[in-house]
């Protein structure tokens, strides 16, 4: 390891972005560009008689207003994800048009569009729309939406099923619920969450005639995946004829993963028009139309032996995917959920049954975390209210189903019940760190002081793992994926030994220009300056897949490594024949390469002017310096870790009060602390967020409720106590820079341990259980309730 | 977030808006800092034709010191009342409820006057206007009125501001109970306005409540005094004990707003609460 790999260097990207000066998609202005204003459902469920764009096709500045029925011969967004029924049937996908002309199936459906000279051009003619509605029932909720007699989201696809799906050995679990000493049973809702990254999607289409070449200018978090999907599956485009470009994106957390029906509608459009088009969403649009997360309904049952060891977990889950399948919905509450129910314990038997499930309601994908939150929510409140019930410390009852430590070098890999193999863990010593760190003795002695005095503290745990760096493109692909899952890295070493990463990889505030350039600067001994990483423009990268999944450095970190092994070779090969040397007889060492015990050296920068002005290479030497890899990796990694949150609870006011966070973490290697550090604490933050504040509810009407920040609650600064973060170590063994990734630990982690806090805090009144968000008036009712 | 289309009419002085407001009439609106009737516009909840900008008017700025009451104009900020040293010692209530609104951005645009016209069930203001016993200075065409706090707010978004009115003044008697006064706000976490705000005025004399004013913002569908606190107050020693009595009046006989995100028994529990808590942080 050099100088730079392990150093809290500043990010690079963050002077642009914190003066303004980033360049995202609704920056960018284009001649002759118009400007698009959807008309949407205000109505959840409805046929549509008619659309009448008459008068707003003759209003001021109006270019075109086209509906659903120019869409009609018009492919849909598809899913990425297929996940068959038990019975091995087909998954129900309906068709997601560009806009729809049958029926509207959500609030925020899009019925038309208007397309004018200006924002306010567009905005105007669009109340002129006018749509004739046939309004029908309507259903929001999962569990009701399997009922006989439900209303029906799509006319043809009975019961409103997506697919049921099973994962586990049911008899084994059966048995060993049936056989335990003490079984711990949650009804558990995880609701439902607006992503909220702070820049609204944005696309801009535009068809250059002259070389019939389309270009997309969007706000995504994997430019070559959308550019795969619009072009394959909804508008029938020649690949090489499309450009899509995503440079500065204002976060994502997920919700910009997807291929959204706005991005085809500018693309197809502009060539209607022969003019550029851009859209871009207003916040009370990003609410509705951004896809949702979360959302299951679940029943878990946790059975134990008379010394406190897990024998069965059962789980049975309604998964709501609103009322379209996004591009990974279908894989959220499966294969990024039950085969996450492991956890961190030895439990012998497990089995989950799901059912997913169409509503009236936004689609629903990956947020943040994405199925592991809710595996690790319901495990992880199990194992606090078991060891209430059972009268053992939460902390002890863990230590005794710790799957014990392995590197997964000299220990195998650990075979789960649920499908995959944890690389390598130390799940006890995370859980000793943050004991040590919050100082649980004294801490419970204070909770006990101060109960005496009637204040209530409380603490909460939360030993979550995750799987992350998604993946192996071949396990993916036998799950149902309809992508390859690898990543790639190009590097090109200029003449002057200025080095350019082309990275598939996409960064939407993660720091990618500083981790990667850390990176390569490292191993190439130069200075950072010296290296430019380029993203998110599919003329200048090579086939990405994107950055999502904690994916970026361990699966587009491990490509570049690869690249760098290239160049390496490649340069030290010129190097020898400048220094009329053998290979074998050179080292590399701070930026040159050396004739092993003399004075003789060359530089970087030499071997790269050299590549590019070859004048007396020997013959069969290739000049330049530029390689490209792809790098699938031989499992997903798996971060784990920790997170302990003390809180008051004002029994007054039901008000949870977050006191301390502390959050052990171990993500593998790191090469920027304090980039993981903020990692964590802005994923933590999120975590807290769903525990505490966050929901996103529709009404009986299926009008959706919280549709502004005026209702939906997002964490603010002084909702967060400073948050206590560090990490341990323990390499992931198959890449090679040992890496897990740390995007989501904080969000996974956190949840469960806020509300295991809030309820520690208030079993002396009686409470036993919280509904997330863990509000001022849901409190105060659960404290009303228990001692009523 | 692109507003309909209006004509724009900036007034200098008290005599031109209400010269522009009576040409006008209904199809105007008055724009003072703009900081709930913009929003709304920009989400097209209001489409007023025509918008008559007074935040221009200099002599509806600032705070003054006249002996027996401070002197408020309408378009003073929020911010600038809530770091007047005047106005925390003379009148903390109201400086603290200034405190308590929106966001530092929003308190350095949006102002008093506008606010209180606005008359939002679930302001801050207005509570603690009634508990200060404050008087309004509205002008019209006919020239200057004053009204009571008691009897400015009329119902839900309805003040006494008539048609062709300005609200142009707001005047806080420097008594004892205004010098000893506070404002508890309950925020509802997303949109940080009060779930209950209350606000207490108290003169003590040797540890006895000998007079109390007690106001309530958020919690009807306005603001209102609520003289079942005040008169099981007045008179008691202050303890715990009789501050809970007290607290334990508030709303009784009162209607309560309840939404989708808190009951109408969860508002009035926190309004008993917030009474108390009130009462013992003036009363100590």
């Amino acid at each position: 390891m050099g100088k730079l790999i392990g150093e809290s260097v500043k990010r690079v990207e963050d002077r642009r972005f914190t003066t303004g000066t980033g360049q995202y998609t609704d920056d960018i202005v284009l001649p002759r560009m118009t400007h698009a204003h959807i008309v949407r459902s205000h109505l959840a469920h409805a046929r549509i008689r008619s659309v009448n764009t008459a008068a707003a096709k003759s209003a001021d500045g109006v270019v075109t207003v086209l509906t659903g029925e120019d869409f009609k011969d018009i492919g849909g967004v598809p899913c990425g994800w297929q996940v068959d029924f038990k019975d091995g049937t087909t998954m129900h996908e309906p068709k997601h048009p560009i806009l729809v002309a049958d029926k509207v199936r959500h609030v925020g459906d899009a019925v038309a569009v208007v397309i004018a000279e200006t924002k306010g051009q567009a905005r105007d003619a669009a109340e002129l729309v006018e749509v004739d509605y046939e309004e029908l029932p309507v259903v929001t909720d999962a569990t009701e939406a399997l009922k006989a007699g439900a209303p029906q989201v799509h006319d043809d696809l009975p019961n409103n099923m997506v697919f049921d799906w099973e994962l586990g050995d049911q008899g084994a679990t059966d048995t060993g619920i049936a056989n335990a000493h003490h079984v711990t049973k949650l009804e558990i809702r995880n609701q439902r969450l607006v992503p909220n990254a702070i820049e609204p999607r944005s696309y801009i289409g535009d068809y250059d005639a002259a070389r019939d070449f389309y270009t997309l200018y969007t706000s995504s978090q994997n430019p070559h995946v959308i550019r795969l999907l619009m072009c394959a599956f909804v508008l029938e485009l020649p690949e090489h004829k499309v450009r899509v470009v995503s440079r500065d994106v204002g976060g994502g957390f997920g919700s910009k993963i997807y291929h959204y029906t706005e991005e085809a509608l500018v693309i197809w459009a502009s060539k209607q028009i022969g003019r550029p088009i851009k859209w871009t969403a207003e916040r009370s649009e990003s609410f509705v139309t951004d896809a949702h997360g979360r959302d299951h309904n679940t029943t878990a049952e946790m059975g134990f032996d008379d010394a406190g060891k897990i024998t069965a977990l059962r789980v049975r889950t309604d998964a709501n995917l609103g009322a379209y399948l996004s591009t990974f919905s279908t894989c959220i509450p499966t294969y990024l959920h039950g085969t996450l129910l492991q956890g961190q314990y030895t439990t012998p038997a497990i089995h989950i049954s799901l059912n997913a499930v169409f509503t009236n309601t936004t689609a629903v994908d990956a947020y943040r975390g994405a199925g592991r939150p809710e595996a690790t929510y319901l495990i992880e409140r199990l194992m606090d209210t078991a060891a209430a019930e059972m009268n053992i410390d939460p902390a002890e009852l863990r230590k005794r189903n710790f799957i014990p430590p392995f590197d997964g070098v000299n220990q195998p890999g650990y075979q789960t019940q649920v499908a995959l193999q944890y690389d390598s863990g130390n799940y006890i010593a995370a859980m000793e760190k943050a004991l040590e760190t919050i100082g649980y003795q004294d801490l419970r002695r204070e909770q006990e002081e101060a109960r005496k005095q009637g204040r209530y503290l409380g603490i909460g745990f939360s030993s979550y793992i995750e799987a992350c760096g998604i993946a192996p493109s071949a396990v993916v692909g036998s799950l149902g994926a309809r992508a390859g899952l690898f990543e790639s890295a190009n590097i090109r070493v200029q003449p002057t030994g200025k080095v350019s990463v082309y990275t598939g990889s996409h960064s939407h505030g993660q720091g990618h220009e500083t981790t990667f350039a850390q990176l390569v600067a490292d191993n190439l001994g130069i200075p950072m300056e010296n290296v430019e990483i380029v993203h998110g423009d599919t003329e200048q990268i090579p086939f990405g897949m994107g950055t999502y999944g904690s994916r970026s450095l361990a699966v587009g970190g491990s490509a570049i490594s690869r690249s760098l092994d290239k160049v390496k070779e490649k340069g030290a090969k010129i190097a020898a024949h400048l220094l009329e040397a053998s290979v074998d007889d050179l080292d590399f060492a701070d930026g040159k390469w050396t004739v092993r015990g003399t004075d003789k050296s060359k530089a970087f920068d030499e071997v790269s002017l050299a590549a590019y002005v070859p004048h007396n290479f020997p013959e069969g030497m290739e000049p330049g310096i530029e390689f490209n890899s792809f790098y699938d990796p031989a499992n997903f990694t798996y971060p784990f870790g920790t997170h302990i949150a003390v809180v008051e609870v004002d029994p007054d006011t039901g008000t949870v009060t977050l006191q301390r966070f502390v959050a052990v973490d171990d993500v593998g290697n790191i090469i920027n602390p304090m980039i993981v550090d903020g990692q964590i604490q802005g994923g933590v933050a999120q975590g807290v967020g769903q525990a505490l504040l966050e929901s996103a509810n529709y009404d009986e009407s299926g009008q959706f409720s919280t549709g502004t920040y005026m209702d939906y609650a997002m964490p603010r600064a002084d909702d967060l106590p400073s948050i206590e973060v560090s990490q341990n170590v323990t390499p992931c063994p198959h890449n090679p820079l040992g890496v897990k990734g740390c995007g989501e630990a904080g969000t996974i982690g956190a949840t469960p341990a806020v509300v295991n806090a809030a309820i520690d805090a208030l079993r002396p009144l009686g409470v036993t259980d919280l509904e997330m968000p863990l509000s001022p008036p849901r409190v105060w009712s659960a404290i009303q309730q228990a001692s009523a | 977030m692109i507003p309909a289309a209006f004509e724009y009419y900036r007034a200098s002085s008290v005599d031109e808006a209400l010269a522009l407001m009576q040409q006008h009439g209904e199809d105007a609106k008055v724009l003072a800092g703009g900081h709930s009737l913009v929003p709304a516009m920009k989400l097209r909840l209001a489409t007023p034709e025509k918008l008559i900008d007074i935040g221009g008017i200099s002599g509806l700025q600032g705070i003054q010191d006249r002996g027996d009451h401070i002197a408020i104009g309408a378009l003073t900020t929020h911010w600038q009342l809530e770091s007047s040293d005047l106005v925390q010692q003379k009148a903390s209530a109201l400086s603290q409820a200034a405190g308590a609104i929106g966001d530092v951005q929003v308190r350095n645009r949006g102002t008093i006057g506008g606010a209180l016209a606005h008359a939002d069930p679930a302001a801050d203001y207005p509570g603690a206007i009634l508990a200060l016993n404050a008087t309004l200075v509205i002008r019209g065409s006919g020239g200057e009125r004053t009204v009571a706090a008691s009897g400015f707010f009329t119902g839900l978004w309805e003040t006494a501001v008539q048609d062709g009115e300005l609200l142009t003044e707001i005047r806080i008697p420097t008594d004892a109970a205004n010098a000893n006064s506070c404002y508890l706000k309950f925020p509802q976490p997303a949109s940080r306005y009060p779930y209950v705000g209350c606000a207490v005025a108290m003169t003590t004399s040797g540890g006895t409540c000998s007079d109390v004013r007690v106001g309530f913002s958020g919690v009807g569908e306005s603001a209102f005094r609520d003289s079942g606190v005040e008169n099981a107050m007045r008179g008691q020693a202050v303890s715990e004990a009789s501050a809970k009595f007290a607290g334990d009046q508030a709303t009784n006989g009162r209607s309560v707003l309840s939404d989708w995100s808190v009951s109408e028994e969860y508002r009035r529990a926190m309004a008993k609460v917030f009474a108390k808590r009130a009462l013992l942080q003036v009363g100590r």
